[in-house]
C-alpha cells in the first residue's frame, strides 16, 4: 500500500516549511517506504544520537542541514559526544579527533537542539511523559523511554532521528502504534543470588533477555517490585547492548504492565523462559573477560550516565583508604552542576574520582594509552569496552568496583 | 552470449553496472564494514576480506543494529561503496545511507529489489546493469 501524506506533509517536502525540514522530508519518506509505514504521526520531541564522529559524511549531513537555514520543530536533546566540552584536558586522543567530535557537538547546537549530551535524558528535565510520540536515537535511551515510562518510539538511528526532530514528524510503524506493544515472550526469574543488589539482578537479566529474545518484547515476572529506576535504566541498557531489545514489560512494575495479561496485550507467547540464580551468576560471569585478582588500570561507572541517586549510593563507599587506581564516573552536565551544587565535587576528586561530563569512557579517548584492565558495573560498558577500546574488562558490582580501586586488582566481595 | 533481463522494484534511483558480489551471509554495515577501504572486517562473516568497492553488492537482508548509514555514506563518499545494492527484502538502514550519499554527494548507489525466483541466476552471472527509475526498476545481467 502506497505511503499516504497529509497537507502538513506535503508543505514539508515542497520546501513551504525551508530547504532543512524538506531534505529531511525527503528521506523520511524513502526510510517509510522501506519500513512499510503508511502514514506519519506527529512527535513531541527527538533526541539525536548524532554527535559521535565516525566520518566525515555525518559532519557533511548536519552542516547541510545548517546551510539550508534548518532548526528543528520539536524540543530536541543530545547524545553523548566524542568529547568532554567542560573538562577538554582528560582528552588523550589526536588533536584532529579532538576538533571534529566538538565541531560535530556544537554543529548540532546551531540546529536549535540543546546542549544536554547525555545518554540519560530521561534523567533530566526534558523526560517525556507517558504516552508521549517520540523519535530517539541511543540505544539505552529507547528502551527506557518505551519500558518504564511508557512513551513510544521506534529504534531510530544513523540520520533518521535527526530527519524527525526536523520535521516534527515520523512514521506511523513499529512501538509507535499500541498492537505493536504487547509482550511475545515471557521471562520468569525463578530465583535470584541473594548476595546480589538490584542493579546486579537488573544487568544478569538484561544481557541474558538481549540474548535469548531476538526481536521479541519480552514480559518479565519475578522481579522485586520495589526496583529502583536505576536498575530498570540498567536491564534496559544490557538488553539493548547484548540484543535489539527496545521495550520490555516488568510486570507490577513498569507502567504498561500491572498484570501479564494486559503486558501480553492479546497475544499468545513465542517464547518462555525460566531464569534462576545460577543462569544469572553465569550470565554476570560472561561479561568479565579479566580474570579475579587481576591488575586493574582504571574503574568506569556511569554507563549509562550516573543518576544523581547513584552518586548518593556512591558516596559513602568511598570513605576510607584513597584508591590507588583512578575512577570514571560518567554523568550529565545537569548532574555535575547538581554535584557542584551540594560540594560534593572537591570530596569525589578527593577520593580520586574524574567526572566526565557531555561524553563516556568507552566512545572517548580519556584512558591512557596500555592502560590494562578496566572494571566496571555496567552490563553496557561491558559489552562494548573490549571491541572500542581494546582492553580486557571486568563486570562487578558497585561495592566490588570501589574495593577493587583501592586494592588496584580486582576484588569480589 | 546474450544478456538476460530481470525485473526489480526501485528502492533508490539510479543506474549502474559491475562485477556482482554476493554475501553469504547478511551484514551489518556498522562494525562490518570498512568505510576507508571498503574492505568487509566482520570477523565471524563469511566473506571477511572481500571488498564491496564497484560491486553490483547483493545482500537478502540487512542486520541487526540501527546504525550504518551513516558507515555505508562514508564508504560512498571515500569512493568505496558498491556500485549498486541489490536485496530481496527491504531494508531502511541501507536506503537512508544510499539516499544521503546521493543527497550530500551527488553519488549514486542505486538500490532495487530483486525477485526471489531470479537471486541465484543474478548470482551466477559475471556483472550485471542496474536501471532503477521511478517507474520501476530492469537488471540486464551478463553470464
Amino acid at each position: 500500500m502506497a505511503l499516504d501524506l497529509s497537507p502538513f506533509d506535503r508543505e514539508l517536502l515542497g520546501s513551504a516549511h525551508g530547504g532543512g525540514a524538506a531534505f529531511a522530508m525527503r528521506l523520511l519518506v524513502r526510510f517509510a517506504e522501506a519500513v512499510d509505514a503508511r502514514s506519519f504521526i506527529d512527535i513531541e520531541a527527538a533526541h539525536i544520537d548524532g554527535c559521535l564522529y565516525h566520518g566525515r559524511a555525518s559532519l557533511d549531513f548536519v552542516e547541510r542541514m545548517i546551510d539550508l537555514g534548518g532548526k528543528v520543530r520539536v524540543p530536541t536533546t543530545l547524545n553523548v559526544g566524542s568529547v568532554d566540552l567542560i573538562h577538554p584536558e582528560l582528552f588523550v586522543g589526536t588533536k584532529a579527533d579532538a576538533e571534529n567530535g566538538a565541531r560535530l557537538m556544537r554543529a548540532h547546537l546551531e540546529l536549535g537542539c540543546a546542549p544536554t549530551f547525555t545518554c540519560a535524558p530521561y534523567q533530566t528535565a526534558w523526560r517525556p511523559r507517558f504516552g508521549a510520540q517520540i523519535a530517539w536515537g541511543e540505544s539505552n535511551a529507547i528502551a527506557f523511554a518505551n519500558s518504564v515510562i511508557g512513551a513510544r518510539t521506534n529504534r531510530y538511528g544513523d540520520f533518521i532521528d535527526l530527519c524527525c526532530a526536523m520535521t516534527g514528524r515520523a512514521p506511523a510503524y513499529g512501538l509507535h502504534l499500541t498492537e505493536n506493544r504487547g509482550a511475545r515472550a515471557v521471562v520468569e526469574i525463578v530465583s535470584i543470588p541473594e548476595d546480589w543488589d538490584d542493579e546486579q539482578v537488573a544487568v544478569a537479566v538484561g544481557h541474558t533477555i538481549g540474548r535469548r529474545c531476538g526481536g521479541l518484547v519480552p514480559a518479565i515476572v519475578g522481579l522485586p517490585s520495589g526496583l529502583s529506576e536505576d536498575a530498570l535504566k540498567a536491564l534496559g541498557a544490557a538488553a539493548a547492548s547484548s540484543g535489539a531489545v527496545a521495550l520490555f514489560h516488568v510486570v507490577g512494575v513498569t507502567p504498561e504492565a500491572p498484570d501479564l495479561e494486559t503486558a501480553c496485550g492479546g497475544f499468545t507467547p513465542e517464547l518462555r523462559l525460566q531464569l534462576t540464580a545460577k543462569d544469572l551468576r553465569e550470565a554476570a560471569r560472561s561479561l568479565s573477560s579479566a580474570t579475579d585478582g587481576a591488575s586493574l588500570g582504571a574503574v568506569s561507572l556511569g554507563t549509562p550516565h550516573f543518576s544523581i541517586d547513584q552518586f548518593v549510593r556512591l558516596m559513602p563507599l568511598l570513605g576510607g583508604e584513597r584508591p590507588v587506581i583512578d575512577i570514571f564516573v560518567n554523568c550529565s552536565r545537569a548532574t555535575l552542576e547538581e554535584l557542584r551544587k551540594r560540594g560534593w565535587e572537591e570530596r569525589l576528586s578527593a577520593a580520586r574520582v574524574t567526572l566526565v561530563a557531555d561524553t563516556c569512557v568507552y566512545v572517548s579517548a580519556l584512558l591512557r594509552a596500555n592502560v590494562g584492565t578496566i572494571m566496571t558495573n555496567s552490563g553496557k560498558c561491558a559489552y562494548y569496552a573490549p571491541g572500542n577500546l581494546g582492553v580486557e574488562i571486568a563486570y562487578g558490582s558497585l561495592a566490588e568496583c570501589v574495593a577493587s580501586a583501592r586494592a588496584g586488582k580486582v576484588v569480589r566481595l | 552470449m546474450s544478456a538476460r533481463a530481470f525485473d526489480a522494484v526501485t528502492l533508490v534511483p539510479g543506474s549502474a553496472s559491475g562485477p556482482v558480489l554476493k554475501l553469504d551471509e547478511p551484514l551489518s554495515f556498522w562494525g562490518g564494514l570498512d568505510s576507508a577501504t571498503g574492505t568487509i572486517i566482520d570477523r565471524l562473516h563469511p566473506q571477511r576480506g572481500a571488498s564491496v568497492t564497484g560491486r553490483i553488492l547483493m545482500m537478502p537482508g540487512g542486520r541487526g543494529s540501527s546504525s550504518g548509514s551513516a558507515t555505508l555514506a562514508e564508504a560512498l563518499r571515500l569512493g568505496r561503496g558498491p556500485a549498486a545494492i541489490l536485496m530481496l527484502e527491504r531494508d531502511a538502514i541501507v536506503v537512508v545511507g544510499a539516499m544521503v550519499a546521493a543527497e550530500l554527494y551527488g553519488l549514486t548507489c542505486p538500490v532495487a529489489l530483486a525477485q526471489g525466483q531470479d537471486w541465484e541466476a543474478l548470482a551466477a552471472s559475471a556483472s550485471l546493469t542496474l536501471e532503477a527509475g521511478a517507474n520501476g526498476a530492469a537488471i540486464s545481467a551478463v553470464p
